[in-house]
């Protein structure tokens, strides 16, 4: 590392600073469409500015180097900005990269500017690809948290009537899910001392045998505690769908609507409450 | 299964390595198909058909690509989907096509149920060099 170079910079930087902040500024709004306050992106882009030029005095161009954790944690930051506003890598990259631009347009002939230009120019890349990488790893974890949350989400088990639970499935289901929804399921009849469930599968797009099997083992073991299921939410493609497949649900009830499958719990605990009246119970 | 013309424009590949790679491969299933312009009923089946073969190729090929194209007839457009494996391959085609018989822990019902779900289907396996199972859709 030529110090002179760092040294030609930094002169550079520091005397036309209110000067390049502003084209940068421009360059970078310009970029954005208006889409990030220019009162925020100023404020960003001249702490960012200044720590740049405070790293490149501390006589560092390694953007990795020790020198640059100030400019690193301020990157971080903006790009975890960028990306939680939806903004895209280029977009988020290039308000690194224009910096670049900005120089370009003041540079002299001389060889020694252009190659403290050259060097300068190289950290900035360096810079970028990190702020990239900031970028992805954010996205990374909204996506993380956002699988942890439809996880949660997924999966309700709600009262319906006095004795009737219901499951609301929605989307697809895989062996993970159903375990899940098993596991409440069962809970939540010994919890209300349900005697009727209803599994309702308007949401799930399509039907194969390891839903169907799925269901079917969720049946078989709700009435091993004594609860009688019923399936709700079957839509005429999915009926003609399971025909085809082969798939026979047995004595489980399956109605089209969940409407349908309250009424026939409903008629069900009202025959059971009727025999009881006039037996020994 | 005869070979009919291909849009090329639609061609789209989903490698099999997970089962997450099995519910991509059914959305792009269901993409084309909407694309084509296969009923909603038509839509679902073919769907159906794509997961059960595409679950097949994971867990009984140990991996493999679903390919999917929309294809053109004289005067009907359809969906080809093709789903391959490089695992043990089927040694009886026949058993391995009847309703209730699996080597796994299914139903038994994926293989030849899928097959009813589609209009043309073609298996194709050779022991120790793997499987292909071809399946086509017609919109009408």
């Amino acid at each position: 590392m030529d110090s002179d170079d760092s040294k030609r910079l930094l002169e550079l930087l520091s005397a036309r600073r209110a000067e390049l902040i502003a084209q940068w500024e421009q360059t970078v709004a310009a970029s954005l469409h208006g889409r990030l306050s220019t009162v925020e992106l100023g404020r960003e882009l001249s702490e960012l500015y200044d720590a740049i030029t405070e790293a490149l005095a501390a006589g560092g161009l390694a953007g990795r180097g020790p020198e640059y954790g100030v400019v690193r944690s301020l990157l971080v930051e903006l790009s975890r900005n960028r990306a939680r506003q939806g903004f895209t890598p280029t977009e988020t990259a290039v308000s690194v990269f224009s910096l670049k631009e900005v120089l370009e347009s003041l540079l002299g002939g001389s060889v020694e500017e252009i190659r403290a230009y050259l060097q300068f120019s190289h950290l900035l890349d360096d810079l970028g690809l990190f702020t990239v990488e900031e970028y992805a790893r954010t996205r990374e974890e909204i996506i993380s948290a956002q699988s942890q949350q439809l996880l949660e989400l997924s999966t309700p088990v709600v009262k319906l009537w006095d004795g009737v639970v219901g499951v609301p499935l929605v989307g697809t289901l895989d062996s993970a899910r159903t375990q899940v929804v098993m596991e409440k399921l069962l809970q939540a009849l010994l919890d209300s001392n349900s005697t009727h469930a209803i599994i309702d599968i308007t949401g799930v797009p399509a039907v194969d045998t390891q839903v169907a099997q799925h269901l079917l083992k969720t049946v078989v073991a709700a009435r091993m505690m004594g609860a009688e299921c019923v399936i709700s939410g079957i839509r005429p493609q999915i009926a003609q769908t399971i025909v085809g497949l082969g798939i026979e649900f047995g004595d489980i009830p399956t109605k089209a609507t969940l409407a349908d499958a309250l009424r026939h719990a409903l008629v069900e605990i009202d025959k059971a409450a009727s025999t009881r009246a006039a037996g020994l119970l | 299964m005869r070979d009919y013309p291909a849009d090329e424009a639609s061609r789209e590949e989903v490698p099999i390595q997970a089962s997450g790679d099995v519910v991509k491969a059914r959305q792009t299933v269901r993409l084309l198909a909407q694309q084509a312009g296969l009923s909603l009923v038509n839509q679902t089946k073919l769907v159906t058909a794509a997961s059960e073969l595409g679950r097949n190729t994971l867990i009984y090929g140990g991996g493999g690509t679903v390919e999917a194209v929309v294809v053109r007839d004289v005067a009907r457009v359809g969906v080809w989907v093709r789903f391959a494996d490089a695992g043990p391959g089927i040694p009886d085609m026949e058993l391995a096509l009847t309703d209730g018989w699996t080597s796994g822990s299914g139903m038994g019902l994926g293989l030849s149920g899928a097959r009813r779900l589609v209009d043309e289907f073609e298996l194709d396996s050779t022991p120790g060099v793997g499987t292909t199972v071809t399946v086509l859709k017609w919109a009408r």
